[in-house]
């Protein structure tokens, strides 16, 4: 007497042809090593399970970029950025959801918000510590961070409860040879390729590219030279705390459920990510993202759904035991 | 000025209410000439971030009490009601007082689970009886495995709903596969998905996975993968509501076409009603319940109370009904005498169903099945353990 979606009867049909022999033996377990039937789609299987592991870890790519290019130029681990990325998911979700803004609209607000935030985040909680031991910042940043989700959490700001974000459009799968792709896959992709380049651009490419290089090389020295410190700072906290929004942005496209807390899992991974792929490297940080993605979604699959994290977190140990810069860090010692 | 103003005020407050009081004190002596009396108590969250499931479950108490006429027995009933803000601390205090102050025989509480197993102690320690309309927790019957004798609920366990579940995946459902995610750190979600799992498939069903993910997860890509290649008749999902909302989404866009099945943690207006419809959950009760005692009980209170009953109003209401009954057929003030009639209690016609006691103080009684239709919350079918 169901609803829309009341599914035919499937036990009839089980589709074990070629090695039903191993059915019932596998049946008895619960996690084969290939998590499947083992049919004839057993490679399609595996590549949707990738495919699955990219769209994760280009999601802690767009994290990991703010995060990663932060770190480059102002030598802090901005740890307010997940949750400067919570509040551009939440900015964009009342742009399209609440003020009927369109997307492309609401994500530049998004943006703009969160520049400004993280601008006035800097002002406030980073730079009176400048010069202080580096652990001073960091707790600051912890503070910063706590700060914003619980004031994030007060009825009249956001609110404690998780908000349903409804889609600006509908999620489509495109099949391609067996293979099932959605457009929020591809749009998380494209956004962290154009994201990434335009980045990679604005470093190498442009003037306020090369002052950030040149503050991130040594402060005084650039200061000589005649560069303006403290706005290139500013100019850094402000594109990595928009890139933070447009990630949080279509961070709650994909997964369609928001709250004040929602930027302190992504933001960890996502710090790890860059961590593993070099910090302060802007490829390393996506780089580090899709294997982080890779290795979380493949233990899930074909290893074990509740060893994932410790699998996943215990390999990146390993791989920081071997490269202890990360995979794209630098390992020549800093000329004194 | 003002302060003398306040004080004014609140001596008049203070005056009334004492006049109140012994007016009403004197009443009783009056009628109770040759008639005994009994005080019980009642302990809820009347303030706090659960205030409304303590004032349903105090109108439940109280209509309990005015429909048995304020007796039980020969028994007059006096009551005392005490609000512990859903905080154990203050649970304790409140059923300190109830029991050295007070003097109560016997106690209706508390709501949530954290606040009944303080407080159950301290009753059980002092041989009062302590019964819970909704405290879920086995715990709270039982301590390290040693039943406290004088603690009972008037609701399910949670693992029950497991096990109500299952069945009616197989029976009702006829479902012959089923895969389960659970959040590995939530003990409601664990016991649930291990008594479906058990009595699934001791009804001959076969669970082909069971995965686990943690609470700060959102990607669930990964396991649904799996399971839409492993297409189950049931995708088991026994989470709070907002979690369930967003597996649910991702499920279907997975391609998985399986029936979802949850438990009681569904039961609110925020769930995603549209991705969850055609889904069951099992839970305590619904007004739609097409039995006669739940149509009588809804019509009463919406009388009284102008709204329908939720499960907590209900929950409660059966509670202090097995516990007035429990006095009368002790007809005794003595709690342990009481205890054990209401250890006793056999069949004994609640709102919710039929119900005994197990040997742990748990009711063996049905669960409600319900689904999510057109947008809303429809009665389904009642399944008796």
């Amino acid at each position: 007497m169901g609803g829309g979606e009341k599914p035919p009867p499937r036990f009839k049909n089980r589709s074990i042809t070629a090695f039903s022999g191993f059915g019932p033996l596998y049946r008895n377990r619960q996690h084969s090593l290939l998590g499947v039937d083992m049919g004839v789609d057993v490679l399609e299987h595996v590549i949707g399970q990738v495919i699955n592991g990219l769209q994760l870890g280009f999601m802690y790519a767009l994290i990991a970029l703010g995060y990663t290019m932060v770190y480059g130029v102002v030598k802090l681990i901005n740890f307010a950025h997940g949750d400067v990325f919570m509040v551009g998911a939440f900015v964009g979700y009342l742009g399209f959801n609440q003020w009927g803004m369109p997307v492309p609209v609401a994500v530049l607000t998004s943006m703009a918000v969160c520049a400004i935030l993280g601008v006035v985040i800097e002002k406030i909680a980073y730079r009176p510590l400048r010069y202080a031991p580096k652990i001073a910042a960091l707790i600051s940043a912890l503070g910063v961070s706590l700060f914003l989700e619980y004031f994030c959490s007060l009825k009249f700001i956001f609110g404690p409860n998780y908000r349903v974000v409804q889609r600006p459009f509908e999620e489509v799968h495109w099949q391609l040879a067996g293979i099932s792709i959605s457009n929020i896959q591809v749009m998380v992709m494209v956004t962290v390729l154009f994201m990434l380049l335009m980045l990679q651009y604005l470093l190498y490419r442009t003037k306020v590219g090369m002052a950030m290089r040149t503050v991130s090389l040594d402060h005084d020295a650039a200061r000589l030279m005649g560069v303006n410190v403290d706005s290139v700072i500013s100019v850094t906290f402000a594109i990595g705390s928009a890139l933070a929004a447009a990630g949080g942005v279509l961070y709650a496209i994909a997964y369609p459920q928001i709250q004040p807390f929602m930027g302190i899992m992504p933001g960890l991974k996502a710090f790890t990510a860059a961590v593993l792929g070099g910090i302060g490297i802007i490829p390393g940080a996506v780089l580090g993202a899709l294997i982080m993605g890779q290795v979380e979604t493949l233990t899930a699959a074909f290893l074990s759904s509740q060893l994932r994290d410790a699998i996943a977190f215990g390999i990146l140990i390993l791989v920081l035991l071997v490269r202890p810069c990360g995979i794209l860090g630098k390992t020549e010692t800093e000329k004194v | 000025m003002l302060t003398n103003k306040k004080v004014l005020v609140l001596m008049i407050l203070v005056l009334g209410l004492a006049f109140v009081l012994t007016g009403c004190g004197g009443d009783n002596k009056a009628t109770s000439t040759g008639e005994k009396v009994i005080k019980i108590g009642f302990i809820g969250p009347l303030q706090g971030d659960v205030k409304t499931f303590g004032e349903s479950t105090k109108n439940g108490f109280l209509m309990a009490i005015e429909q048995a006429g304020g007796k039980a027995g020969d028994y007059k009933i006096e009551y005392v009601i005490a609000d512990d803000r859903n905080d154990a601390t203050e649970a304790v205090n409140t059923a300190t007082k109830l029991i050295t102050q007070d003097k109560v025989k016997a106690i209706v509480g508390s709501v949530t689970s954290k606040t009944t197993i303080a407080a159950s102690q301290l009753a059980n320690d002092n041989k009062v009886v302590m019964i819970t309309g909704t405290g879920t927790s086995p715990k709270v019957t039982v301590d390290n495995d040693k039943r406290k004798d004088f603690i009972f609920r008037g609701c399910f366990i949670d693992p029950f709903q497991g096990t109500v579940g299952a069945k009616f995946a197989t029976e009702t459902l006829k479902a012959k596969t089923a895969a389960i995610l659970y959040d590995q750190g939530n003990d409601y979600t664990i016991g649930l998905s291990n008594f479906f799992k058990e009595q699934f498939t001791k009804s001959g069903g076969q669970i082909l996975s069971m995965e686990a993910y943690s609470q700060t997860d959102v990607d669930f890509s990964a396991v649904l993968t799996n399971i839409a290649q492993q297409k189950p008749d049931i995708l088991y999902l026994p989470d709070y509501y907002q979690k369930v909302s967003l597996i649910g989404k991702q499920a279907r866009e997975k391609g998985i076409n399986a029936i979802f099945l949850g438990g009681d943690g569904w039961d609110s207006t925020d769930l995603d009603y549209a991705t969850m419809e055609g889904g069951y959950f099992t839970s305590h009760y619904s007004p739609d319940d097409p039995r006669p005692e739940v149509k009588t009980w809804v019509d009463a209170y919406k009388g009284k109370y102008n709204s329908v009953p939720d499960a907590f109003a209900t929950l409660g209401y059966d509670a202090t009904n097995l516990l007035l009954n429990a006095i009368k057929t002790a007809n005794s003030d003595d709690p342990a005498k009481i205890k054990d009639a209401l250890q006793a209690s056999k069949d004994f016609s609640a709102v919710t169903g039929k119900l005994s006691f197990d040997k742990d103080g748990n009711p063996i009684k049905p669960a409600v099945i319900l689904q999510i239709k057109d947008g809303k919350q429809a009665y389904v079918t009642t399944v008796t353990p």
